[in-house]
């Protein structure tokens, strides 16, 4: 809707009343009543607040977010800071932050691609692929996600110990103990060509922009591949050129009871990731197919009369119009998965909720302790839904 | 455009004032169902204000288990020997032999307990919440959950050191040997800390794996995930004891820790507390006296030492001072035995030793009881 009505007389302003203080105005019944209504909510809140603090002061048990400062103690697997149990209890809810942003990242990424290709797969001509697909996304909606976790786990735990490894490639080991990958010693110079690298991607992306906004004035279409190409991949190569160019493999080796050096996927991460993809890229097709299904048959007819093949009516015509039914019932899907990252406790992946229960099992603050895990579940969620809304807006029809 | 937005706000407000009327009724509501469910005889007269019963900072813990008809007893979620149910459904252990001597001090009954499963995670909430009245759960004292969370512990009915669990195929010898292995380890336990601080005083690299099920745990351990498995001695010797071939897996010699375990209780209320405590020394005295579930009713009669009198309730009211029957240790013992005769039921079939477990008359032994006077 827009603010300004095309006809001037909609645009006038009701005379306003005054305000008469009796109950038959309707101005004066709403206000009493919501002030009713905020009051008891906020007596209730208040209410909630004296019992709480009444009850925890009469037992004695300590209340406040002190300890975040004190000494955690508590041992975790992965994490993508540097931590050990020396650490305080902020920096092991930070990791756990970044344990649940990382599945959850990743996750909203895969869970995606394969969910779209899914959702097209099953409206394919070619009847086996659309069965299959069809079979998948019945299969893997019609079962608890727990479940889903638990088996892939189980299935991970079936793999040999690690001194029966499988070794497909040179340097690559899989195990019980999680996927090894070779990897080199990560410096300094890696850091800053990877911030080399993000404002390669910046840069492409404005000069696309600048590209296009010339295009529409002098009709000349610019590459912009070239000018890609040199900022995301000469740059950052130039900067770990300029910094000595430090390179020193660091491939896995069996030692003891466990791998040492290279990249390691941990089972419980992989585990986590695959059941939440598999399962939310059932969902993710649905939509995908729903928003296609909405495109008007005549959009296809028209872009086939204009000879483009079916792939190219499906990416320049169908997809981008489908976008907006597809991206609102999305939002809600990366959401969930976020959300049911928190079922990581089950299978052992350290993740925000197994953190922060672990600290107010230690210190037992069990109300700071669950007020962290919403806040931060709180902070995430809205911060998705942000984002989604600024892209669904972007997209959005705009009608004259 | 004014219209419409303001009847979405009346209408939002309309839903939270329906929530915010709803949700006092809701917590009135529950624990006054919740005491009624075990108990038919249950007394309804004083369900009128349960909350305050059963979480009221002051003397009535007791009032509210009499008035309920049962005691709830936390209990862990399933550990052979300690607490796990039988083959019948029916919970048997350890702890839950404390649970029912409590039951019996306060209606002479063993039956009179609801048992609540809690992990090691749900515990302290549990009991600081008021769901439960006690855990008897292999739970350590520490200081920390003496002061800051809020308990009072009943006395050590478990003295209790954390090892490790090995696969008797790896060879391994003693725990500095587990430089760089993968280590299994319940969530929100002493065990996961004192594991940290271990390898940092043994210098030696630890990785966790932290699961919060004990099944799940365990289940982990035996597929290989993790090299060795680690908790406190007794849990290893119950968990090693139900695997299918006890004898491939080695419990190491080494106890990287003191875990102190026994029945714990909120804060404030010391009656309750009292009584719990006591329930545990007179299990200890009895054993000390020789007094067992054979012989307590000839002993009551015959015994003419003062001590076992008094602690029988034939002289002295002492169990009037704890608010409970005078023959409230008759009761307990006739029924479960003392200490030792519970110490053998439930823990020598999993294969642990009475070690430090043994009464202070015996070397080496740390159980003892202060006096019944």
């Amino acid at each position: 809707m827009s603010d300004v009505p095309a006809d001037p007389r909609y645009a006038r302003q009701a005379p306003r009343r005054p305000l008469r203080l009796s109950w038959s105005d309707e101005r004066v019944r709403n206000i009493v009543w919501q002030a009713l209504v905020v009051g008891g909510v906020l007596a209730v809140f208040y209410w909630l607040y004296r019992n709480t603090s009444y009850n925890l002061e009469v037992r004695r048990i300590a209340t406040g977010f002190g300890f975040l400062e004190r000494e955690a103690g508590l041992p975790i697997a992965e994490s993508l800071i540097e931590y050990d149990p020396s650490m305080t209890y902020f920096r092991a809810l930070l990791v756990g932050v970044l344990n649940t942003l990382k599945v959850a990242i990743v996750g909203i990424v895969l869970a995606t691609i394969l969910g779209t290709l899914l959702g097209i797969a099953r409206l394919s001509r070619n009847w086996l692929l659309a069965r299959i697909a069809g079979a998948y996304v019945e299969l893997v909606r019609d079962l608890p996600l727990l479940l889903q976790l638990l088996f892939w786990y189980a299935l991970l735990q079936a793999l040999p110990g690690p001194r029966q490894a499988l070794n497909p490639v040179e340097g690559v080991f899989l195990s019980n103990r999680g996927l090894k990958l070779p990897f080199f010693r990560w410096e300094d110079a890696h850091s800053w060509a990877m911030i080399a690298f993000v404002l390669g991607v910046v840069g492409t992306f404005l000069y696309r922009r600048w590209a296009r906004a010339r295009q529409m004035q002098d009709g000349q279409p610019r590459a912009v591949w070239p000018i890609g190409a040199a900022l995301m991949g000469a740059l950052p190569l130039a900067v770990w050129w300029a910094l000595g160019a430090p390179f020193q493999p660091d491939i896995p080796f069996l030692r003891g009871f466990n791998f040492q050096g290279g990249l390691t996927v941990s089972p419980e991460f992989f585990a986590l990731l695959l059941g939440l993809t598999l399962y939310t890229a059932g969902f993710i097709a649905e939509i995908v197919r729903a928003g296609i299904l909405a495109v008007n048959q005549g959009q296809w007819e028209a872009a086939q009369a204009l000879g483009l093949p079916r792939g190219r009516v499906m990416s320049l015509v169908v997809l981008p119009q489908a976008l907006r039914v597809i991206i609102p019932p999305m939002t809600s899907q990366f959401l969930n998965i976020t959300k049911n990252s928190s079922l990581a406790v089950a299978i052992g992946y350290q993740d925000i909720v197994s953190i922060a229960n672990t600290t107010l099992n230690q210190t037992g603050q069990a109300i700071e302790g669950i007020a962290i895990i919403m806040l931060v579940y709180l902070t995430i969620s809205l911060s998705i839904s942000l984002f989604m809304n600024w892209y669904n807006a972007r997209i959005a029809l705009v009608e004259r | 455009m004014t219209t419409p937005k303001r009847h979405i706000l009346a209408g939002a407000f309309g839903a939270a004032a329906i929530l915010a009327t709803a949700l006092p009724a809701v917590a009135q509501q529950r624990p006054a169902q919740q005491p009624a469910a075990p108990a038919a005889q249950a007394q309804p007269a004083p369900a009128a204000q349960p909350q305050q019963q059963a979480t009221a900072p002051s003397g009535s813990t007791i009032d509210a288990i009499r008035a309920r008809g049962t005691l709830v007893c936390g209990v862990t979620t399933g550990l052979a020997g300690f607490a796990a149910p039988n083959s019948q459904g029916v919970w048997a252990g350890f702890d839950v032999d404390y649970c029912k001597a409590v039951a019996i001090a306060l209606f002479n009954d063993a039956n009179r307990v609801r048992y609540v499963p809690t992990t090691a995670q749900n515990r302290f909430t549990a009991l600081q919440s008021g769901e439960v009245d006690m855990l008897a759960r292999n739970t350590t004292w520490t200081l920390s959950r003496d002061t800051s969370l809020g308990f009072d512990f009943g006395g050590i009915n478990f003295f209790d050191g954390q090892g490790f669990m090995v696969k008797r195929a790896l060879n391994v010898q003693n725990a500095r040997q587990l430089d760089g292995a993968t280590v299994c380890v319940q969530p929100g336990t002493t065990t996961e800390q004192n594991l940290a601080d271990w390898a940092r005083g043994a210098r030696i690299q630890i990785r966790p794996v932290v699961i919060e099920r004990l099944e799940d745990n365990v289940a982990a351990y035996i597929a290989g995930r993790c090299d060795a498995y680690t908790t406190d001695v007794s849990g290893l010797a119950s968990t090693r004891a139900v695997q299918q071939n006890p004898n491939d897996h080695v419990i190491l010699p080494d106890v990287i820790s003191k875990e102190p375990l026994g029945p714990l209780v909120r804060h404030g209320d010391q009656r309750f507390a009292d009584l719990v405590r006591w329930v545990h020394f007179g299990l200890v005295a009895a054993e000390e006296f020789g007094v067992t579930s054979q012989n307590v009713q000839e002993m009551a009669q015959n015994d003419p030492r003062p001590e076992v009198q008094r602690m029988l309730g034939r002289t002295g009211g002492l169990g009037q001072m704890l608010g409970v029957d005078n023959l409230w240790m008759i009761n307990i013992i006739r029924t479960l035995g003392n200490y030792g005769e519970m110490f053998e039921r439930n823990l020598t079939p999993i294969g642990l030793q009475r070690g430090p477990n043994a009464l202070w008359t015996t070397p080496g032994g740390l159980q003892y009881a202060p006096p019944f006077r």
